[in-house]
């Protein structure tokens, strides 16, 4: 199976279960999470679920490409689906069969990792699932998101993508994981990497991106003033991407590490809050549907 | 009365593997509890619990409750009954609302009682009540909610069993029904598939038709139920695959205690890895393979590394090879990590690492941790010359102690910190007591930990926690209940434990002196808090060791002044000898008659020639005598012979007392005696509060 086949695979496989199948998020982000299909979506009492993928920028876990399972973007195929169903982890297992996994062949464990971000103002109870002794999957149910109970509780399922790859093509390197058609990941990524860990160890200028990040978080609370969330929360990204890339240069200390968190938080709070002001002044549009729906 | 057997299993979805010998206790004792309450008796009450089932089993379980007879008091005799001997509205009013009749209240000590007889329901009609109760009672140090209820469990709750016997207890919780069918394990229950689902049974689905075949079901299904026999497998599993691969595992309590419930049912296997990361330091190693994948390493008989691991499968026997394969793919990826990170580390020497301390906070406003790092020189140097050791690889290894902190190898694996340190140095070619020093200054590093072996990792090891735990304290925050981030309770036993055990006096008042002068604590008011602060703290660390070996009024009798720790045990245990031998009694009775008066004495001031009476000659005579010896003895810490020397004094102090009226009505001879018994005291008070004594 290549890797788009098993993106395939797991779209398919949700998209028969009722999720929408989304694109990815077009701001530079760390994880699935801060894509807003996820970080607002699972906030309020609206239905959701969706699926999607998601590449996923961490500057610090950047290694030239020289490092056949570490990288500067992986991708992540991420499920919410809000409230969660009661055979969640029945239907996670079906979908690890679809792609070929067959759990009575391996040995699969959901072993206890409670997820949380600081930045986002988030965090959840679940499980890192283990496939022979591999991560394969994060599995959180949500409690908290922008430092909102969430309620009903949304579930999250980030399947990594390449680890997923390279253990059903039985390959060692990360650039070795065919896409399609004998086209490698390598081929796809490999100069990105290299480029793209040069920028953020050795080239980024520092002044610059803590200028930008005081710039994005100055726009992002003046538009979230305004009142328009969308817009405020493409910022809020901005500065955690700009955090991040400053981060993996070293150019923040550890004291100033919590005060930066601190201030990313800060933005993703108001956002939830104004989100959450936004789906109640339109009446929950989706609450209204699926009860039509059901009726 | 007939007996029968409950059985409550309530499923989730996989519960955290460190929570569960805690949440099987709590279960126990709610249970134990409930049921008495409840007046239900009962035989024995297991727990037994998987990553996905919490369950209950209580033998010989009475089918009612028992019943009961109470005496409730009502108005006194004279309200409740009328001239003729009638009851009075009052006494009607009365057994109305007690639901008795009123010729049935009984007049005792002049008020009348209504005897309440409630006979004792059944107890499957109490367990409707009383099990979803102890659900709900369950607390967990972290829990959730999932869909759209406001319930929370540690994770969510899918199924319930509840039998009495074969009857179902029925109730609802978190929507779940209570019932008889459990489920088995996720991926080796498919026999119900085979054999085509029936009863409307889901897949890995299964009924339980009586409590007593409850551990036989689940075998069956593939759930070893019961802990103890999961351990035993696992434990004899693991034996065997070493020995069959001619190695010996090293199973930690703490490592098996986890995966224990990882796992429903288990299968050891065993998996390869490439000899070349033998190369890096076994730790290195090992942390990766047991800290990060739970694996169990395999050491030759004498106890050198093999590239072998043992991992648990949760699962049976078919395709091992698979898993086999697997499992050695990820470990070569993170043994691959742990060679960059070393290789990486390694292109500068440690002692260049430590300057990066300088970007890392110590503690919140007090300052980097090479900051840190500078105090604990000066620490060690003052600590060193007050034990009398050669101070020079003390002070190597305080300036090395962090550095290791900010390497590559310690950033990825946090519980390695002071190891990697240990072995960069060595590769650096520092003197082997620096090297030592440099991981022994965290022991223990959890409780039962051994100690510091070497005298530099000793002093280094007080420096570094008199230094937290002064800083810490700085900070306002002392260690209350179960607040405790910093470990400063472990680390303060630690000092107690290492002083006495090296034998070393010296006064802990001090070295918080020059910790606060070293963290800047200017303001006076302040350190004199402190310094009280850490006076108590380490005293109740002192009672607590000596707690397991000394008798508890021993204990509170030295330990009013506990800034020489080492003195102090050797106190107790000269005091706890002392009172073993012959006329220790009398002795101690005599001490305790000079301590009461003691306390009237202004001073200590005395004048001989004021002494006119024998008896007080005698005393002052004795006292004279034997207070150069007993000064010596205190100070060499020869407790047990100074008192030997005290006791001396028993008989001239009880005749004193028998002859001497103290409290004089001249009032300079009155002063001249107390000031006699004042200064004898003064010799006891250097080693025991004896009035704290219980004879």
């Amino acid at each position: 199976m290549n890797y788009q086949e098993l993106v395939f695979a797991l779209q398919k496989f949700w998209a028969d279960k009722g999720c929408i199948l989304a694109e990815p998020y077009d701001v530079e982000k760390g994880a699935g999470t801060m894509n807003p299909f996820t970080f607002l979506r699972v906030l309020g009492p609206e239905p959701w679920n969706v699926a999607y993928t998601e590449p996923s920028r961490r500057p610090a876990d950047g290694r030239y490409g020289d490092n056949p399972n570490r990288l500067y973007q992986h991708h992540q195929l991420q499920l919410i689906m809000k409230p969660s169903p009661d055979n969640i982890q029945e239907l996670y297992l079906e979908s690890l069969a679809a792609i070929g996994i067959e759990a009575a062949k391996h040995d699969i464990r959901f072993v206890e990792d409670n997820w949380e971000s600081p930045t986002l103002g988030a965090w959840g109870l679940g499980w890192e699932v283990w496939l022979d002794g591999m991560e394969i999957t994060q599995f959180t149910y949500f409690q908290q998101v922008g430092s909102q109970d969430v309620k009903p509780v949304a579930v999250e399922i980030t399947y990594g993508l390449e680890r997923l790859a390279m253990y059903i093509q039985g390959v060692e390197n990360v650039y070795d994981v065919e896409w399609a058609h004998g086209v490698t990941y390598g081929d796809i990524f490999h100069q990105n990497e290299f480029e793209q860990t040069s920028y953020a160890f050795d080239l980024s200028d520092e002044d610059l991106l803590f200028d930008l990040f005081e710039k994005y978080e100055a726009e992002a609370v003046r538009v979230i003033k305004l009142g328009y969330v969308h817009p405020a929360y493409d910022y809020v990204l901005k500065c955690s991407h700009t955090f991040n890339l400053l981060d993996a240069r070293g150019a923040i200390s550890v004291t100033e590490r919590t005060a930066f968190i601190g201030r990313v938080r800060k933005l993703a709070r108001m956002c939830a809050e104004v989100y959450l002001q936004q789906r109640e002044k339109l009446g929950y549009p989706l609450l209204k549907k699926s009860s039509e729906v059901s009726a | 009365m007939d007996k029968k057997i409950l059985l409550m299993e309530i499923g989730t979805e996989e519960i955290p593997a460190h929570a569960m010998p805690g949440i099987l206790n709590q279960l126990k004792t709610l249970a134990e509890k409930s049921l008495t309450e409840a007046r239900i008796e009962f035989g024995e009450i297991k727990t037994l619990g998987t990553p996905r089932r919490l369950s209950l089993l209580v033998s010989d379980v009475a089918t009612n409750q028992a019943d009961v007879e109470e005496e409730k008091r009502g108005p006194s005799a004279k309200i409740a009954f009328d001239k003729d001997g009638k009851p009075s509205k009052a006494a009607i009013g009365f057994a109305r609302g007690q639901k008795v009749k009123p010729e049935d209240l009984i007049t005792r000590d002049g008020y009348v009682y209504a005897v309440i007889r409630e006979q004792g329901k059944s107890s499957a009609e109490i367990f409707k009540t009383l099990l979803p109760k102890i659900i709900c009672d369950l607390n967990f140090p972290n829990n959730m909610r999932w869909g759209d209820l406001d319930f929370k469990f540690i994770r969510p709750l899918r199924w319930i069993v509840a039998l009495f016997d074969d009857e179902i207890i029925p109730f609802e919780v978190a929507n779940v029904t209570s019932g008889k069918i459990s489920r088995g394990h996720r991926f080796l229950t498919i026999r119900n598939e085979e054999l085509g689902i029936r009863n409307g049974l889901n897949r890995g689905e299964f009924e339980i038709a009586k409590a007593e075949d409850y551990i036989a079901d689940c075998e069956k299904n593939f759930v070893i139920v019961d802990q103890n026999q999961r351990r035993d497998m696992i434990a004899k599993q693991i034996n065997e695959v070493a020995a069959n691969k001619n190695g010996v595992a090293e199973i930690t309590d703490d490592l098996l205690e986890e995966v224990l419930y990882l796992v429903e049912y288990p299968t050891a296997l065993a998996g390869e890895f490439e000899t070349k990361y033998l190369k890096l330091p076994a730790e290195a190693v090992i942390t990766p393979m047991r800290d990060h994948q739970r694996y169990f390493p395999v050491k030759t008989a004498d106890g050198k590394l093999l590239p072998l691991f043992i991992t648990i499968r949760n699962g049976g026997k078919d395709y091992l090879d698979i898993v086999q394969h697997g499992n050695e793919r990820v470990l070569k990826a993170r043994l691959e990590d742990a060679q960059f990170f070393f290789n990486e580390d390694r292109k500068k020497s440690l002692e260049a690492h430590r300057e990066k301390l300088k970007t890392v906070v110590f503690q919140e406003g007090l300052g980097t941790v090479y900051e840190k790092t500078e105090r604990l020189v000066k620490l060690v140097e003052k600590i060193s010359a007050m034990v009398d050791v050669e101070a020079s690889n003390s002070i190597r290894a305080a300036k090395l102690s962090k550095a290791d902190l900010v390497t590559g190898m310690v950033t990825e694996f946090t519980e390695l910190q002071g190891i990697m340190g240990r072995e960069y140095a060595k590769l650096d070619g520092e003197a082997a007591e620096v090297c030592a020093a440099i991981d022994e200054h965290y022991m223990p590093r959890f409780a039962g930990d051994a100690q510091p072996k070497t005298t530099a990792g000793k002093i280094l090891s007080l420096a570094d926690k008199i230094d937290n735990i002064v800083a810490t304290f700085s900070r306002g925050l002392v260690p209350t209940g179960s607040q405790d981030p910093f470990a400063l309770r472990r680390q303060a036993l630690g000092i107690v434990n290492l002083l006495s055990g090296a034998r070393w006096s010296l006064s802990i008042r001090e070295v918080v002196e020059l910790a606060m002068d070293l963290l800047k604590i200017t303001d006076k008011v302040g350190r004199e808090k402190i310094q009280q602060e850490v006076a108590d703290f380490m005293r109740l660390r002192v009672k607590n060791v000596l707690s397991s070996s000394t008798r508890y009024d021993v204990i509170d009798a030295v330990l009013d002044d506990v800034d020489d720790i080492f003195a102090v045990t050797l106190k107790a245990a000269a005091v706890e000898q002392f009172l073993k031998t012959p006329d220790s009694t009398k002795n101690v009775q005599s001490f305790v008659r000079v301590g009461n008066l003691a306390k009237k004495a202004e001073s200590t001031e005395l004048n001989a020639e004021l002494f006119t009476l024998d008896a007080e000659k005698v005393l002052y005579g004795a006292f004279a005598a034997i207070k150069v010896a007993t000064d010596e003895l205190v100070d060499k810490k020869d407790f047990f012979g100074a008192l030997d020397v005290l006791k001396k004094l028993s008989t001239p102090i009880d005749s004193f007392f028998d002859s001497v009226m103290v409290m004089d009505e001249d009032l300079t001879i009155r002063k001249n005696r107390l000031a006699l018994l004042k200064s004898i005291d003064n010799l006891f008070a250097k080693i025991a509060d004896f009035g704290k004594i219980v004879q």
